[in-house]
Formats: C-alpha cells, structure tokens, sequence
C-alpha cells in the first residue's frame, strides 16, 4: 500500500517538471496584423512569415513546427512571426482562397520566396528552406556534371569547394549541410545536388541518404589537373561537418619539435587520435613525404604531424619511426615501428574502431545485427548437427545403468549435456540424467572421468581431442606408479621397452629412486604420480640395490630419472624432500622438451614457464642446421632465459595467422622470432638475410639485451570486450512508460491553454517522438512481423 | 524470596523440565509438514512433527468432497531428467527417492485424494519421519529465554496437558476452518464440507450455490446433470485460472456450468455481495432471497411469508425463483485459536485475510523463529504463484530449511562455484530443467554471485527473491561483486481475470521483442550492488524486484525449451557479456594458440580451458563449417592468396598507393 503511494506521489512530481519544462521551452510566436509587420521589418534583415486568416481552421501542425524553427532561425538572424489576416486589411499575402496559406521570406521589404506550407513540412525542413533560399549565391545548386566540373574549374588554384549529395530538399542532412554553407559559405564554394546520377558518375558506388565531399581545389594548379577530393565519412549532422571542415583547413603535417605527449592541436579537441612521423635531420626531406602521403590518406581521421627527434629531449626508443597517441585524455603515446604507410594507416584505423562503433549506436538505428553467431564453437556445432555421430560405439547410460557398468567394467565415460574398447566407451547425457551427473561431481560439460574397478575414478583434464584422449586412455592402463622390481626392469623402463605394445615410443618415462629408508618422500612421489594419472607414466624403485642405479646416473637419493626414449639420454633431477606439491611441478614439468616443436596442444605446458620464446617458424621440417645451433647453444646453457621451440607449419597452419599479425603479411621462411610474451609484448625478427648459427644467434641476442633491436610489433594487450552490443531491454520497456508520461505531458499543455495539440492528426512529418503512442506501438509490431532481410532463418511468429 | 516464592519457582522449574524440548516442533503433518520433517531428517536435526489424526494428510480422506484431485499427475513428458519431470508432476514431495513420486501411486491425470492418502501415509512412513499422531496441540505460547535460539521458546500444550518446549516453531496447519457466511436465513444454507455428494439427493431440485472457487465449481459439476438448475452467486467474477495463470483459480476440468450457463440452458452465475442478502423459509421448505434490508425495515416477527421480496417491486428479478437448497461453497481460513496473544499471529491484509501474516522469508511478522509453511504461508504469492499448493510449496519449505540450517547450524545456502565461462550455459541448463523456479515463478528466483573480477561465480538455486536485500545475511554468502537474478515471468499486462489470453498477436517469437513475451519465459536481472530495503519496497509498480542496472528477457518459447543457439543462447551471452564488460565467446583450441602467441590476454575462454590444457580440439569437419561460416580462417589457404592479392605488399610502391587511396577517396 506504502509503496504504489509514493508512486502516485512520484508521479505527480514528474508530471508537474513536465509541465513547467514545456512552459520555459516555449517559444512565443509574435502573432502580428499585417500592417504591424510590415512596419517592423528593417531594410537588409530577413523575416520569415506566415499570413493567416483569423478565425479560419490554422494549420496547428505547421505552427508547432514553425514554433520550433524561431530559435534555430534567430540564431541566423532570422525573424518569425504569424500574420493574422483581419478581412478589411487584408494584404495580397493574405492568400485569396480560404485555407490556403502560405508563408513568405522578406529580405527589408523585398520578397524573397514564397512557399506553401507544405514544403515547410518540419523544423528541418523550415530551417533548410530558408537558409537555402537566402544562401542562393554561396551554395551552387548542381544538376549535371559539367556543372559541377565547371564550378570545379574555377576554383582551381584559387579555393577549396564543398560538395554535397542529399537525398531531397529539406532533410535533417540538407539542413545541416546549409547550416554549416553558412558558416563556412565565405570561405569555401558550397555545391549541392539532389541527382544521385551525379554522385554515381563521380564514382561513389555506396549511396546513402547524403555525401559530403570536401574538394582540396586550390592545391590544383594545373587545369587538366581534377582536385584532389576527401570524402566525409560520419553521418552528416551540422556537428560532424563543422568538425570536418576544421580538419581540412587544418595545416596538411604540422612539424612540432615538442613532447608529443604534451601537443594540442586541433584534432585532439575534435576526438580525432594524433600521428607523428619522427624524423631526422638526415632524412628529413624523405620523412616529410612520408608524413604528407599518410596526412592525404589520413586527412578527416587523425592529424598527422613530424616529429624532429633531435630537437626533443623526450626519450623516444631507438628504432621507432612512428608515434600514436588516441584522442583520449590520458591516452599514452606508443611509439610503434611500422616500416610501410599502409600499416600506419590501419594501425590508426584498427584503434579508432570502438570510437567508430560507437558513433554508429548513435547514428544508425538499425546497428549491428546481434542475431549473427559470433561464437565459433556454437555456430560450427550447430552447423554440423545434421551429421551423424558414430554413437553405435558407445553406450549410452542412464540412472538405473551407470552404476552397475563402472563398477563391472572399466568405463570412460563422457558427460555431457545436449545443449552438447577394452575399455567401455560410454556416455551419460546429464541433461537427462542430472542426478548421476551431480553425484559423480561433475558441474561442467563436456567431463570425461574413467572409472577403473576397484580404483577412485579419474578425471580427464586435458584436451577435448582424440589425440589426448587416447593417449590418457592409454597412460591409465598402465598401474600408477609402476612399481618396479629390478634394475633390469628399470633399465628397460627407462629405454620404453616395458610398454612397447602399448606405445611405438613413449615420449618420456619417469623413475623415482629411493632407498628403503626414504619412505615419506616416495610416498609424496607416489601421490604426485597419481594427481598426474594420465598424462605421464611414473615408476618407482626403492629396493636395496638402489644404489647401483644411483651410482651409473650420478644421481644421489632421492633422485628422478627423466628418460626420453625417442630421442636417447637420461636426465637425473635431485628431488630432496620437497613436498608434494613441488613434485607435482617438477614432475609435470618432466615431459618437456628441450627444443621442442611448438603445437596447438603443447604450447601451454611450455607457456607454464613464463620465458620469452625463441621461435623458428619453418614451412615443413626444421633446417637441421639451425636445429643444431639451438640444441648447441642449449646445451651451453645459453638460452636459460628463453624457451627455444620451433614451429611446423605444415603441422601447425594456424602459425600462417600468426605470422600475419606480426608482420601484416606472409614473410619469407623460415622466420626467427623472439616473442616477449610475458612483460611487454615485444616481437623481435632475426634478420632474414643471416643465416642462423650459433654465433649470429648469440650476437642478435645481445643485441636484444643491450636494446639495440626495434620489435617489429608489439602484441596488443587490448582487453576482450564484448564483441557486439546487447539488446537494451531495459529502455525498450522504458519507451512505453515515457510515452505514457509525455501523452500526460501534451494534456498538461492543453490545460495551460496552449493552443495547439500534439495529438492531432497530421500530415506525415517524420517526428515518431510525437505521434501518440498506440501508432508507433502498431509500427514496431509491423515491423517484427515483416520478412526480415533474406538469409534470417524464418520463424514461426504464432501458436497455431 | 519468602518459602511460597521459592516454591513458586521450584514449581515451574519442575514444569520447565517436564517440557520435553525440541529444536524444531512442526505443527500438522500434511505435505508441508511431512516436507520439512523429510528435510529435517536428511540434515540430522531434532525435530517432531505433531499430528491430530492418526494418519498423515487428513485433509485429503475428506477433501475434496468429489475425491478428483486438480493437480496433474503428468507420468509422461518424454523426458528422464527427474528435475524437469517435476514440473509437470505436483503432487509429489520432494526427496531423494525415486520411488516416492506420485506417479507410482496413480495413473490418473486426476487422480483420487485417496492416492494421496496413501502417498503421504508411505512418504511418512519410507523416510521414517519421527511424527506423534493423535497429539492435539490445543495451545501454543511463548516463554521468553535469553538462552533460546530466538531469545524465546515455544511452548506446545497438548490437549492432556502434556507440554512441549521448542526452539523454532513451523506451522503447517493449512487452512482448516470453512469459511462461513452470516447473513439473516444463513442457518438454512448448508456446507460443502457436509453436504451431501450423492447426485440422487439433488433429483429435480433447485440448487444456489454461494461461492465461486473450485470447490463452488466442483460441487456443481457432480450434480449439474440431475438438477432443473444450478445457480451460482458470488461477489466477484470468475476467475479463470487459464487466464489468471493462477493455479488456485477455477480450472477448466470443472467449468461445466460456465457452459451451460453460456449456452443458456437454464444454469447461472449471479455476482452480489452475500452480506446484502437474506434468506427466507417459506411454509413448503423452499428458500426465497430477498435483501437484508428489507428485513431490518419489518419488523423480524413476521411470518415467513409476509417477509418482502424484491420481485414485489421488480417483477424481474433474477432470483425470484424458489430453491430447494443452498450450497456454501466459500473456502477455508486459518486457524488463529490455538496461538496465544503472545505470538503476535495476525491475519494478513484485507486481500489475505484467511492467512496470517508473514514476512517473505515465510518467518512471521509477529514473532522470531515462528514460520508458517504450507497452504497457509500462500499470503506471500496469493493470486500470483503456486505456494498455496503441493507444487509450489514443497519448494518454498525447502527455502525455509535452507534459511533455517544457515541461520542455527552455520551452513550457508547451498552453492555451486563455476569459472565464469560456464555462466550462460548454467542459466540455460537451470531455465530449462529447474522446476521450483518454472513454480514458483516471480517469488523464488535463482542468485548468481560474481566473484571478483568476475572470474568465476556461485550459484544459490530458489531463494525467495523478495528477501533479497537480506540475502547476505539470510544465505551466509557474500555479494560484493555484482548478482544476477533469474526468475520467470509472464508478460506483464497479460494476465487477468478479464484478459484475452488467446489474442492474435499473443506470442513473441523475435529476439529483438522478447522483453514483450506474454508467456512464461526467464527474466534475467543484473545488479551492480545488492538491492537495499529501500531499492526493494520502493520499486516500481509491477515489477517483481527494482530496476536493475541491466534486464535481459529469453524470449518465451512454444515448447518451454530454451536452447536454441541463435534465438536463446546468443542474446543471453551478449546480456552477459555487456553486464560483465568481457568476451564470453568459446573458441578451439586453435584459436586460442593465435591469441596466445598474438595478444598479450586470452579471453576466459581460453585462459580456463586452453592455458590449463584443456582445450578444445576441432575437428576437420567442424573446421570447414567455420570456414565457410567466415568464423575461422583458412589458415592452409592462407599462404597461396595472400601472394596474388597483395593485400599487404611489404614494400609499397605508388601504384598500389594510388589504388588503395582510390578506395578512399572519391
């Protein structure tokens, strides 16, 4: 009861602010007789009029919108007022039909133009009228194309020239378009057309409502020469063409010999993201080339400006040629390496993306279709649902099933959820069976855990792929640990032979040595062993004769042996008595490779050590030679701070892509790259004009150390944003209720005894905001009803 | 202290210690009573549930007169999953055995209340659920004791004097007393919890009914064919429960009389308030109605038939016919009588008058640590949900016991603790299975708790989302970091008595529209804090919960199943990942490989799965879908395009400038 009082209370305040805010908005239209307007008009001022007969039916949708332009009108010097028409003075304006009505634009005395108050269809319209009319010299109305081309001919060498395409006369975009004609109608030629076969022949093929194009006429010296033209690419609002206009008469490259972290130019006021070319004495002459070519293709998006590196005492690395700074306030300057004008260019452009984006929310209604799968994994499983699964193969279990098959067999068992051998391969669907699934502590779908008779079941925690999966099959039917009973034994162990019909060549085998009396660190060995069931085989050895083992491996107990028996040589590792955790570490630690060949599935293990890479891309096999090199320099413990791998792109073709994002294109292979994963984001190449040995390698990497090198990329450390928008609900159940509030608004006007109404019915004036809210409820219901664009799946929209 | 004080206090002493003391005393073993005994028992407490009769549900060996049950027994839904099947079962309890659904114990769609009987009896009886039947609690006050759990005890006399001493006190006595009327001539009007139920004895009679619920709609439907009429008289409409979405409304199963009185053969429904009429007994023993009033004008010894009628003066008046008999059929209140003033019990506003009052939490308004379950809780959702019955109430006692075990025995709400990567997926699995949020929609609402960063989050099932502002205190878990809230909704302005629930355009089937859905659909709320008491009693009208600082609406769907990729999950997914200001996407394995070696962060996708080596392969026939879906690139084909396109020459020279300029400029 409390609560929908203070609504009504609430409510009430609302409805009173509206009130009084459509009160103080409201702009009182002089309401003259002819003679008083005629003797307020002085000589040289426009006035726009409207002549009306008193006691007549007024045309009240006109006068609101008329009411609405005195502001915008003022502001240009222009007056309005309504003429009421009394029969015995009657003017020649005051129309000699009844009804008809027109409004008239007096320069002083003169008549300008008379229009019927059906071109004056809104305030746009209103405004873009007038200002066209008393703009007539500045703003060239254009129909073909050798009037456009001879405008363009006169100006050469002498001015600059706007042109713009609009769709009709008397749109928001024509408005804007006049509004800045006048402005800027002094300064540049103004041209406009309505004929889109005009804009066509010009080359544009994308026709939108309007274009504006700004035509750098008076850099053209030559008269066979065609201006160089730039065009606008935001939406045309009288705003965004202001802030173009001021880019374009913005200096081409400014040359600023000042922290570029503390220049304002006016680009940075206008939103607009800076670039510098640093230059040098030395190649100054080049470098302002440079900075023009970018500045041509840059001209409207971002202020382009050389930087002389001798004359600034800020600390700019080495090897930078280019520095960015975004628009934001406390944007901080990058210096980037970028060798080419097109990778400037669309660095720029790829970082003003989310400004671009969001400029589109404001601009465009429709925006970015959010119905549009952006989600590889779901649309690619989706897409495939049609193709049959082997399930035959598996066996589906249930409640009443599970059970009695993991505890009769040893099962794998996938759970999943359909929104997704000796061994049993079998497969639980916990969207059916929920109960199964949450007591076998499984939240996350898919899970895979393998249940073994009388042992716990084990969790698969690898990679969703056949490849792993089999090889965690396979380790698990292997005891864990594998407790050995001699050195024979062990010695077999260690060179794979124990399980040679299990595998061709186990990657690396693992041997804990103990002696007898060493019972609390086997046993942290053995418990590391089995947290790390599945992905690696582990033995044991703890007999009396341990020592013989010990003595031939140089490893004092209690030791690990690391036994690769694909590549040959045994490693020991000193274990002390470190806790389990830390075995679990080094033991996990165990399968890695010294120079290992980078794939999709290992790289993560590698990524654990936190190390810069030193990467060999290599199209097809290694080049032994430089194979040799690493090993060498590893061996030398040379590369301790790195992590030397390389990569197969035959293997591995998504290193294509990588490739690309480092260099912006496919560079010759094979390619080293020292990748700074971890602190920075720094990519350096070797260059690819060395042959790699051991002595080259070595000297690059001093050179790395000592910063003599220029990455030629650094990685972006962007934060992953939401990729698209989501549906605003929330205002979309807004707009009903503000609609309420603004009909209450309108009837609070009719009380305050305005005399115009909102609510009536008028003619088709583009201003959804005002029609009463049952009509636009009817649009929108049409508009989800009819066909969308092709390629929308089709739903059914009722219940039959 | 003289000897008589001393003795005074020996003397209560005694008694004190002669009350058998429990922690937990239920009042009533019906299905809500046996529903908190059942989870009382799983959770080790000590605990009696007190029983008048000498077998559980003695509501159900009398009620409903005509035995159908209205509460579907649906024993098929093509579906295993036993949480879902629950939606369409309520009559069952909730517990862990599966052999206690309803459906093994009958095999009609509505069924018998003696099935329920006997359920309720076995329900009792498997659990071994520790209930005193034939134990008539005819007294409950409190004893104040700063030792007690609630600084207070209560204290349950039985009908022998024998005292019982409790901790917390859950009252699941239903509504037990008929509902009666007083007017002049009432004495004439029999009851329905008496009148005969044999069609025979209404052979060729007149018959009013006063009421307009199910039982008024039951009664008539036994004896609709053998009467020369059957009219019904009430204050308000009917209410149609297939427009009021409100189960407690008149189902369609006894709506027999709506037709014929539609289709005019000879059968009625009259709306009047019953406090302006009379009944009058005329010599043959047949009942007229007149007006109160016009009694109270004459003076009351007159006999029968001088008495006015409203035909005298209105000749057309629409019960000027003569009945043989009137049927109460006006449904049940609580019973206050056994609560002594000290509790504090007081019946609900004037919408609810037959409940006592209580707070959300089902905890009485009056006293601390006295909670009513059952039907008598349903002033919390009466008219709106289904906690007035079977299948919305086993849900909210269940609320009440996890309060319960928090707020006495530290064990928070339950929860789950998932990576943020599951967060959609554990909305679409809960919306499509959960059956004490489809119930018991728009009052127990699932709770999703961000961790910080947003890395991971809990998951609190059936909380009653009117408490939420007290959620940290009431679940033990902290909500630092921003919640959602899922609930289900019908559309806003879709039900009513008077409402066209068949209309055209009643369903929404664009994603774009879903916040328009008429149906039963999930809502989803997203709060940066937790809501205040303030945010909670001030929100806007209709709404369940406050504005929140972001809303999303899964559109409804024909088929309730809300797992179609593009129509559900995706606009889910973009909700959440615009509330949380992350990419919620899932990639392979692949793509995980390019970000790590490319970008100096993973999306958590990769980061939870991928880095700790569980990603996810693809395979070479998913791989070309995402190929021609643009979603992957071709990274084999890769090195051959890129040659002849030249997209990015490594040396640029003026004719490819020139080219590329072209595109930008005019």
């Amino acid at each position: 009861m409390m609560s929908s009082g203070f609504v009504v209370f609430r409510a009430g305040v609302a409805l009173v602010l509206m009130c009084s805010f459509y009160r103080s908005t409201e702009d009182p239209l002089p309401e003259l007789s002819p003679q008083q307007y005629f003797s307020t008009l002085q000589p040289g001022k426009a006035s726009l009029a409207y002549f009306c007969q008193v006691g007549s039916l007024s045309n009240s949708v006109f006068l609101e919108e008329l009411k609405e332009a005195i502001r915008p009108l003022q502001d240009y010097g222009i007056s309005v007022s309504k003429v009421n028409c009394v029969e015995e003075e009657a003017s020649r304006y005051c129309g000699k039909e009844e009804g008809v009505m027109k409004a008239y634009l007096f320069r002083g005395h003169i008549l300008l133009r008379e229009f019927p108050t059906d071109t004056l269809f809104d305030v746009n319209a209103i405004v873009a009228h007038v200002l066209f009319t008393l703009l007539f010299n500045e703003v060239k109305y254009v129909t073909t194309l050798e009037d456009l081309h001879s405008i363009e001919n006169s100006l050469k060498g002498k001015a600059n020239m706007i042109f713009s395409y609009v769709e009709a006369i008397g749109t928001p975009e024509h408005r804007a378009v006049m509004e800045a004609a006048f402005v800027y109608g002094t300064s540049y030629q103004f041209a406009l057309t309505t004929e889109i076969a005009l804009l066509e022949n010009i080359g544009s093929e994308n026709t939108g409502r309007a274009h504006l194009y700004f035509l750098h006429c008076e850099l053209a010296s030559d008269l066979t020469e065609s201006c160089r033209t730039t065009r606008m690419e935001q939406p045309l609002t009288t705003l965004n063409i202001h802030v173009f206009i001021k880019t374009m008469k913005a200096p081409l490259v400014m040359e600023v010999a000042e922290d570029p972290q503390q220049v304002s130019i006016i680009h940075l006021q206008l939103g607009l993201p800076l670039v510098f070319i640093i230059s040098q004495q030395a190649t100054y002459e080049a470098d302002r080339r440079t900075a023009e070519w970018v500045a041509w293709r840059l001209l409207g998006k971002a202020g382009v400006l050389l930087l002389s590196r001798d004359s600034v005492d800020v600390d700019i690395p080495q090897h930078a040629n280019v520095a960015f700074r975004r628009a934001e306030k406390e944007a901080p300057v990058e210096f980037l390496v970028l060798n080419d004008v097109d990778l400037i260019v669309s660095h720029v452009k790829s970082n003003m993306y989310i400004e671009e984006t969001q400029e589109d929310e404001d601009g465009d209604e429709e925006g970015p279709d959010l119905a549009i799968q952006d989600d590889e994994v779901a649309e690619t499983v989706y897409r495939d649902r049609k193709r049959p699964l082997p399930l035959e193969l598996t066996v589906e279990l249930t409640q009443e099933t599970f059970n009695s098959t993991v505890t009769t067999s040893d099962s794998l068992v996938l759970f999943y959820a359909t929104c997704t051998s000796t061994i049993l391969l079998t497969r639980i669907n916990c969207a059916d069976w929920s109960d199964v699934c949450a007591k076998q502590n499984v939240t996350a779908f898919p899970a895979v855990k393998l249940y073994k008779e009388g042992e716990s079941p084990v969790s698969y925690e690898g990679m969703l792929g056949t490849k792993d999966l089999l090889k965690f099959v396979q380790l698990n039917r292997i005891s864990c640990p594998v407790n050995i009973a001699s050195i024979q034994e062990a010695e077999k162990y260690l060179r794979g032979e124990l399980y040679k019909d299990l595998f061709s060549f186990p990657s690396v085998s693992v041997l804990g040595l103990f002696s007898p009396a060493m019972a609390s660190a086997e046993e942290h060995f053995r418990e590391a062993g089995k947290r790390l069931r599945g992905s690696i085989i582990t033995g044991v050895y703890s007999e009396d004769d341990v020592w013989i083992l010990s003595n031939k491996y140089a490893a004092p107990l209690p030791a690990m042996l690391l036994a690769r028996p694909r590549e040959g040589g045994i490693e020991s590792v000193p274990l002390a008595t470190a806790p389990v955790q830390e075995m679990v570490r080094i033991l996990a630690n165990a399968p890695l490779e010294a120079f290992p060949e980078i794939t999709v599935e290992t790289l993560p293990a590698y990524l654990r050590l936190q190390r810069p890479l030193l990467m060999l891309f290599s199209d097809g096999s290694i080049d032994p030679q430089y194979r040799n090199a690493a090993l060498a320099l590893v061996r030398q413990k040379q590369l301790e701070p790195f992590t030397p791998c390389w990569l197969n792109l035959k293997n591995t073709p998504v290193g294509r892509g990588i490739l690309k994002v480092y260099f912006g294109h496919l560079p010759p292979l094979p390619q080293l790259l020292l990748v700074n994963l971890h602190s920075g984001g720094q990519v350096y190449a070797f260059p690819s004009v060395q042959s790699i040995t051991e002595q080259s390698l070595m000297l690059w990497l001093k050179k790395l150390e000592a910063g003599l090198e220029n990455p030629i990329t650094i990685i972006s450390d962007q934060a992953w944003k939401p990729p698209l928008p989501a549906f605003d609900f929330l205002s979309m159940m807004d707009a009903p209720a503000a609609q309420a509030s603004a009909k209450k608004g309108a009837e609070c006007m009719e009380a305050a005894e305005v005399q115009a109404s909102a609510e009536q019915p008028r003619g088709g004036g583009p201003a959804p905001r005002r029609e009463p809210p049952e009509t636009l409820r009817v649009k929108h219901w049409n508009r989800s009803i009819a066909p969308r664009e092709a390629g929308e799946p089709s739903r059914p929209h009722k219940e039959l | 202290m003289g000897p008589l004080g001393l003795l005074l206090a020996l003397a209560l002493h005694l008694a004190a210690c002669t009350r058998t003391h429990r922690d937990y005393c239920v009042l009533g073993a019906g299905p809500a009573g046996l529903q908190m005994a059942a989870l009382l028992q799983r959770a080790g407490r000590d605990y009696e549930v007190f029983e008048r009769e000498s077998a559980p549900g003695s509501f159900f060996t009398r009620y409903p007169r005509h035995r159908k049950l209205i509460s579907i027994n649906k024993r098929h839904t093509g579906k295993a999953n036993a949480e879902f099947n629950l939606r369409h079962d309520w009559n069952s309890l909730l517990s862990d055995d599966p052999r206690l659904l309803f459906r093994h114990y009958s095999k009609a769609y509505f069924p018998d209340a003696s099935d329920m009987v006997r359920y309720l009896g076995d329900f009792a009886k498997c659990l071994g659920l520790r209930v005193q039947y034939n134990t008539n609690i005819t007294h409950v006050a409190l004893d104040k004791d700063p030792q007690a759990w609630n600084g207070h005890y209560f204290i349950l006399t039985q009908q022998n004097g024998q005292a019982y001493q409790c901790s917390v006190l859950l009252v699941a006595t239903g509504l037990s007393v008929p509902k009666l009327v007083d007017f002049p001539g009432s004495e004439h009007v029999e009851g329905y919890e008496s009148v005969s139920v044999d069609p025979e004895d209404f052979v060729g009679q007149n018959v009013l009914i006063l009421g307009r619920g199910n039982s008024a709609f039951e009664t008539a439907e036994n004896i609709l064919g053998v009467t020369n009429f059957v009219h019904m008289l009430s204050r308000s409409r009917v209410r149609l429960s297939w427009a009021t979405h409100y189960v407690g409304d008149v189902r369609a199963i006894n709506n027999g009389l709506l037709d014929t009185y539609q289709l005019k053969s000879l059968d009625g429904l009259l709306e009047s308030d019953l406090g302006y009429l009379a009944l009058v007994k005329d010599s043959k023993g047949k009942f007229h109605i007149t007006l109160r009033f016009f009694l109270d004008e004459n003076n009351s010894s007159q006999s029968a038939d001088a008495i006015p009628l409203p035909q005298d003066d209105n000749d057309n008046f629409a019960m000027r016919v003569a009945y043989d008999r009137v049927i109460r059929c006006l449904g049940w209140k609580f019973d206050f009588s056994i609560f002594n003033q000290s509790l504090r019990l007081s019946s609900g506003t004037e919408f609810s008058k037959k409940y006592p009052l209580i707070r959300a939490s089902y905890e009485s308004k009056g006293s601390r640590g006295l909670f009513i379950l059952g039907t008598a809780s349903h002033s919390v959702d009466y008219r709106k949900s289904a906690g007035g019955f079977i299948h919305g109430f086993r849900y909210t006692v269940r609320a009440v016991h996890r309060l319960l075990e928090h707020r006495h025995h530290g064990i928070g709400w339950p929860s789950t603790e998932h990576p943020i990567t599951q967060l959609s997926s554990s909305i679409i699995r809960r919306v499509n299975e959960a059956s004490g949020l489809y119930q018991m929609f728009s009052v127990l609402a699932d709770i999703i708790l961000l961790k910080e960063n947003a890395t991971a989050f809990e998951y609190l099932e059936e909380f009653p989302m009117q408490m939420l502002a007290q959620l940290e205190t009431l679940t033990g878990r902290t909500a630092r970091h921003g919640l959602f809230v899922i609930n289900m909704e019908y559309g806003k302005n879709f039900s009513g008595p008077e409402k066209d629930v068949f209309y055209y355009d009643r369903s929404v089937a664009h994603v774009e529209d879903a916040w328009r859905s008429n149906f039963l659909h999930p809502v989803i709320y997203y709060y940066r804090h937790l809501p205040t008491e303030q945010d909670m009693r001030f929100r806007p009208a209709q709404w369940p919960l406050p504005r929140p600082a972001a809303i999303h609406h899964i559109v409804e769907d024909f088929l309730t199943d809300w797992t179609a990729p593009v129509g559900h999950i995706l606009p889910l997914r973009r909700f959440l990942e615009n509330c949380l200001g992350t990419d919620l996407r899932s990639f392979y394995a692949e793509s995980c490989f390019l970000f790590a070696l490319t970008r100096q962060r993973l999306p958590p996708f990769c980061q939870q799965g991928y880095l700790k080596m569980q990603g996810l392969s693809s395979t070479k026939s998913l791989r070309q879908h995402g190929v021609e879906s643009r979603l992957l690139p071709d990274y084999t084909a890769m090195e051959n395009s890129s040659r002849w396109l030249g997209d990015h020459p490594s040396a640029p020279g003026p004719l490819t400038q020139s080219l590329d300029s072209n595109k930008e400029e005019l």
